[in-house]
């Protein structure tokens, strides 16, 4: 853009306009030593808040990786808790939590995403809408032991499912469903309406729409979202806590109606056992569920960055 | 694609490496597995008697390796409550089973029988950097645990002792040892005091008495026993001079009032199933060895009879 020289107008009008052309040229010099400082300050203060954090996780990790990286091996992956710290291991856990994932993916992906479509494709602007809207938010804010007890009290006792796998992944499917929905809808929400207008002047219905348009663009969104809701239900101990019980298990569920147990409440098990031998297998589980946790959020941030289209 | 063709062969690599570990069952014994017994046998009940009832379903997954076997801890009347419903099978106890537990039985057509399989010395602990507490009177133990106690310093118990307030840790009202030490210490059921820091999992009573060193607390003996350097044992006087628990002093009886007996209940219907009959035997057949080895005391032999004939009986008149 180029700005006309006014010819000579009222004083100020002309330095008003000097000032706001020049000011960028030599501001660095015309900075007070008060404002240099207070940028400084700033910069210091958010420096330090990431330092927080990054050294806070580093003194975990390897605080972590002291106690536990000698008592991880290939037979602590392949063995039963034991009541000998030397023979404990963690796989009566993995294979519970990929049994719990699994159960949740099954469950939380068709009714999340569903729903998603529903309220962004489908719902009619009405305030029983807005009010189910209203509610999923709130839903994602609710404490995870508020879902433990409720799937005690609904599924282990109402729907007689016992303490089973099955119980399990439907409590946890009540907990990621509304980060699953809320995730899905801002993704289907990225999508161009120009997209959907394009496919309805074409003669396109809702649905179709929605098929072939809407969901292709929006899946990459849904997916790492999807992940990321899974890989909370994994770190999750307190609601399972409330499903499974402390509870000794020398074996994998072979069945959604078997008992089962998950990482972190193996994990919370090991830690409260007095005996010196078990805070290095606590540690060694932690690394495996770290592990876990670490690779599912990859696998997202790698599908986002994979398929992002920008518009 | 061939990123894809790679990001799809690895999946499909990580898959079946999940899938193999899975059919690979660890096997640590080299004694013939019998894999023909295949059942659930569900257990809850005492966290005092849970180490025992653990070290018998670790050793017996390795002879029935198909047969699981939960072992859950929430305490003897908690585990008492899935018992008498029928949701469990067995049900660890350290304490009999009370009269409106067997009532609750009986309504819902629950039929058991009852097998004594250890003795415990219930015992009070204190942090080991306490010097100048060695041994309590039943008394005394009673005027600080009573309900509405006023006792709360430690010169309150016994002239002579400092004057700084104590913290109390002890098993919650679900527990066995709860039950056991109202009744045979303040001589009322279920009348403690409630102003103390409660939990039905043991280990978190070891680990809240180990780090206070103002602390007083009491659980089963084996807990002590299994992490002696971080509690401190207290000998208890009930008219006869100080005694400390020790297998000798549960096992002659000399440590009283607090030894006692530990049970399991067994659900009879369950003994219409073999794995079920096959795991108490076993349980019997090792008991000696393994309620010795997480540090408790065993019961002489023919208890041990006693009960193997008592499991015989039952599952054959139940046939």
């Amino acid at each position: 853009m180029e700005r006309e020289q006014p010819p000579l107008g009222s004083a100020r009008v002309t330095s008003a306009i000097a000032a706001s052309v020049t000011r960028p040229r030599f501001s660095a010099s015309t900075l007070s030593t008060w404002r240099r400082w207070r940028d400084r300050f700033f910069f210091v203060l958010f420096f330090a808040s990431v330092a927080i954090g990054i050294l806070g996780l580093a003194a975990l990790v390897i605080d972590v990786m002291t106690d536990g990286l000698g008592a991880l091996d290939f037979s602590f992956l392949n063995s039963y808790p034991s009541r000998h710290a030397g023979e404990s291991g963690i796989r009566a856990a993995l294979f519970g939590t990929i049994w719990i994932t699994v159960g949740t993916a099954a469950f939380a992906i068709p009714i999340g995403v569903g729903t998603a479509i529903f309220l962004e494709e489908f719902a009619p602007d009405h305030w029983a809408v807005r009010l189910v809207q209203l509610n999923i938010s709130n839903l994602a804010g609710v404490p995870s032991i508020i879902y433990g007890i409720l799937g005690l009290a609904l599924f282990v006792q109402a729907f007689a499912l016992d303490r089973s796998v099955l119980a399990g992944s439907l409590t946890m499917t009540l907990l990621v469903l509304p980060i699953v929905i809320i995730v899905s809808q801002e993704a289907i929400k990225a999508v161009p309406e120009e997209f959907r207008d394009a496919a309805f002047a074409l003669g396109a219905n809702r649905w179709q729409v929605v098929k072939t348009v809407v969901l292709p663009q929006a899946i990459p969104g849904i997916m790492s979202g999807i992940i990321l809701a899974l890989s909370r239900a994994v770190g999750e101990a307190a609601p399972m806590l409330m499903i499974s019980s402390l509870v000794f298990l020398t074996f994998i569920p072979s069945s959604p109606n078997d008992r089962f147990t998950v990482l972190p409440v193996q994990i919370f098990n090991w830690v409260s056992l007095p005996q010196p031998g078990f805070q290095a297998v606590a540690s060694a589980g932690i690394i495996i569920l770290l592990a876990v946790l670490l690779s599912l959020n990859s696998i997202a941030i790698w599908i986002r960055n994979r398929y992002q289209t920008r518009y | 694609m061939p990123t894809r063709y790679v990001a799809l062969a690895l999946g499909i690599a990580l898959i079946a490496g999940i899938v193999a570990l899975g059919m690979n069952e660890p096997n640590t014994n080299l004694l013939a597995t019998d894999s023909s017994l295949f059942g659930t046998i569900e257990i809850d009940g005492s966290s005092t008697v849970f180490p025992i009832t653990q070290a018998v379903a670790e050793e017996f997954r390795k002879v029935h390796p198909n047969v699981q076997v939960p072992v859950g801890v929430s305490g003897t009347g908690g585990g008492f409550k899935r018992f008498v419903v029928g949701e469990t099978h067995i049900s660890n106890a350290s304490r009999s089973i009370k009269p409106i537990e067997i009532a609750a039985a009986a309504e819902n057509g629950v039929e058991f029988i009852e097998i004594a399989i250890g003795f415990d010395g219930l015992s009070i602990i204190t942090n080991p950097v306490n010097d100048f507490l060695e041994c309590l009177t039943t008394d005394e133990l009673r005027a600080i645990w009573e309900p509405g106690s006023e006792v709360n310093r430690w010169s309150d118990v016994r002239d002579g002792l400092p004057d700084s307030e104590f913290r109390l840790y002890g098993p919650d009202t679900d527990s066995g040892t709860f039950d056991y030490f109202t009744e045979s210490i303040i001589h009322l059921e279920d009348a403690s005091r409630s102003d103390y820091s409660a939990s039905a999992d043991d280990n978190v009573l070891i680990r809240g008495v180990s780090g206070d060193k103002d602390a007083l607390g009491y659980f089963g003996y084996a807990f002590y026993s299994s992490s002696p350097d971080k509690l401190k044992l207290i000998a208890i006087d009930s008219g006869s001079g100080c005694i400390y628990p020790s297998p000798k002093t549960i096992n002659d009886g000399t440590y009283s009032p607090l030894s006692r007996p530990m049970f399991i209940y067994v659900n009879t219907a369950a003994l219409e199933r073999e794995e079920v009959v096959v795991f108490l035997n076993f349980y019997l057949d090792n008991a000696t060895t393994l309620v010795e080895e997480v540090g408790y005391v065993s019961l002489p032999e023919t208890m041990y009879d006693d009960g193997r004939v008592l499991v015989a009986s039952s599952a054959g008149s139940s046939n």
